[in-house]
């Protein structure tokens, strides 16, 4: 294994991964949506994958789920193949589907506990319903949410089987700030209890606050796999210090900036007026790889 | 680690049909649709048309055995066809599908729904069959036939209704296809109009359907045996009612094995 964790095509299938898939391939049509994908996704483990709009993520995500038959290359999920998955399977895993779960005319609660039946262990509906802040809407009908009520819903459709392993396709879209930061908060308890996250998000610093890797898929391939400070070079890219001298704004790129701070201090007598240490963010290389606006 | 045992079949069949209960009786058009839509019908066309079919059989007590031919379609055929469309288009089907619940609770919470909407609809136009025209109930053994006949006729139509459901995009192009053909084919088979005046060769084409042999089984029930003179064949023909029945039972099941989808064909 090489240091991103990231399999070379052709090494055989991970027996301990919880998701291992090598050279997976999808069309639709002529197009090919997905072009020879090798990754393994350990135990425990929260990954993110990232990538513009028709990168392939959905798809990917999908045919790991069991919902599109895919063309090319071998894929386990919990050790089984998802083409071949089946009660015992989908009894481990939880599915928060882009598109959502569908209309119905039962209340927020009536959907969890009818949901909860259908798995050996669920989680309490009741609990799940604070976990993803929806206690005071347990009585509502599903269509009279509102569009990040409904998106709370459908992840708590996808935890209240207790699943071991949990697929959130851009699961915070419609979420105010605080119903995200309570979301990530959710996100981390599922990892202390073990859970295997494979999320896609457009939201940057969301796969940064949650992801152990993150991947960069871009037109049907992953152009990266990283830990999220690392991702394109960015943990050892030049950082470039800010302050302001004689009235002016001064900056400076620096490959040792800790150095370059502790002679700077000397040069003042009490702080640094307007000090800042910064390192490209993750957009800023995440726009780069993708071939983003500068190129 | 050796995963706790899945719900037993029970259960979760128990709840998909507390599950299609609810779906069902808590949409106003639906009920309205499927369960008033017949009793209107009973109303309007009993109160327009009033002539004797002979052995001093009024046109309310022909029309009970059409209605609830129309009652049994409507909770069948265009219930399943229209509704399970629509929760396939709106991604419940995908959604059911990547749970553990087996297949089969899916569909026996659907046999629930057809069995409880189709009893409402009889008992709600027996009752006003009853109380506005008085018409005469069924006797001694006809509620057999009654009763098998039914269950025979709606297993069909449900049956045919899911395979349809495959043929149409959304809940509303199955309602737009379902609700013509359900009528054209209860004009035909005699539901709206004594049968002898439907023309003969439209009488043929209606024999292939199931809804015709719904509604002359349903006729035998409610109508004196003096009346199966006014038969195509001259009699009831229960046996060829249960064979047909039976016949378009298989071919629905069939279909349904071969076609069912748990998501819109292009989004796999
Ligand atoms: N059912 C389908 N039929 C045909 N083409 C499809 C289908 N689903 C996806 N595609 C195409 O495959 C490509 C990848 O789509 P996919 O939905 O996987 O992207 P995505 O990364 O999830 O995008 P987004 O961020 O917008 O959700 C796109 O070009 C899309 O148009
Ligand atoms: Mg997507």
């Amino acid at each position: 294994m090489v240091a991103d964790g990231r399999p070379r095509p052709g090494d055989p299938l991970d027996p301990d991964a919880a998701i291992s898939v090598r050279g997976l391939v999808k069309r639709y049509g002529d197009r090919t949506a997905v072009d020879g994908l090798d990754l393994d996704i350990r135990r425990g483990e929260i990954f993110a994958l990232l990538g513009p709009n028709g990168a392939g993520k959905t798809t990917t995500v999908e045919v790991l789920e069991g919902y599109r038959r895919r063309d090319g290359g071998e894929v386990r999920v919990l050790g089984v193949d998802p083409a071949r998955g089946g009660r015992r399977w989908k009894a481990e895993l939880g599915i928060v589907l882009q598109s959502g779960a569908g209309d119905s005319q039962l209340s927020v609660r009536e959907l969890l506990e009818a949901r909860a039946s259908y798995y050996a262990d669920p989680r309490d509906p009741g609990e799940v319903l604070e976990l993803v802040g929806l206690t005071e809407r347990a009585g509502a009908r599903g269509r009279t949410l509102s569009g990040g009520q409904r998106r709370r819903l459908d992840v708590a459709l996808g935890i209240v089987g207790r699943p071991r392993l949990l697929f959130l396709d851009e699961p915070t879209t419609g979420f105010d700030p605080e119903a995200r930061r309570q979301f990530w908060a959710l996100i981390r308890s599922l990892r202390d209890l073990g859970t295997t996250m494979l999320l896609t998000t457009h939201y940057l610093d969301e796969a940064e606050a949650l992801a152990d890797r993150v991947g960069v898929l871009a037109r049907g391939q992953l152009a990266e796999v990283a830990v999220p400070t690392a991702l394109g070079g960015r943990g050892s890219a030049p950082a470039v210090v800010s302050w302001t001298e004689d009235g002016a704004r001064r900056t400076a790129e620096t490959a040792t900036p800790t150095a370059f701070v502790r002679d700077l201090a000397a040069r003042f007598p009490g702080e640094v007026p307007d000090l800042a240490v910064s390192r490209p963010t993750l957009e800023d290389v995440y726009l780069k790889m993708i071939g983003g606006p500068d190129e | 680690m050796s995963a706790p045992a899945l719900p037993s079949l029970t259960r979760v069949y128990g709840t998909r049909a507390r599950v299609e209960l609810r779906e069902f009786f808590r949409q106003r058009e639906s009920v309205v649709f499927t369960l008033a839509f017949p009793v209107l019908l009973l109303l309007a066309l009993g109160a327009v048309l009033d002539y004797d079919l002979g052995a001093g059989v009024g046109f309310p007590q022909y029309f009970m055995a059409g209605v609830i031919t129309a009652g049994i379609v409507g909770a069948s055929l265009q219930n399943m066809a229209i509704h399970i469309a629509g929760e396939r288009s709106d991604g419940t089907l995908k959604s059911l599908a990547g749970t553990p619940m087996p297949a089969s609770a899916y569909f026996a919470g659907k046999v629930v729904q057809v069995l409880a909407v189709a009893v409402a609809t009889i008992v709600l136009l027996l009752g006003v069959g009853v109380l506005v025209y008085g018409i005469d109930l069924p006797s001694g053994g006809d509620w057999l036939t009654f009763a098998w006949v039914s269950v025979l006729g709606a297993a069909a139509c449900t049956l045919l209704g899911i395979a349809v459901s495959t043929l149409c995009r959304t809940g509303r192009s199955a309602s737009a296809t379902v609700t013509p053909i359900a009528l054209v084919l209860e004009f035909v088979s005699g539901v709206f109009l004594p049968f002898d005046q439907v023309p003969g060769w439209l009488q043929d084409v209606a024999a292939v359907f199931p809804v015709k042999w719904l509604a002359q089984g349903l006729r035998s029930v409610f109508l004196p045996d003096a009346l199966a003179a006014q038969e195509p064949a001259g009699s009831w023909e229960l046996g060829r009612v249960a064979l047909v029945l039976g016949a378009w039972c298989v071919l629905g099941l069939v279909l349904c094995v071969l076609t069912f989808r748990w998501q819109d064909r292009d989004t796999r």
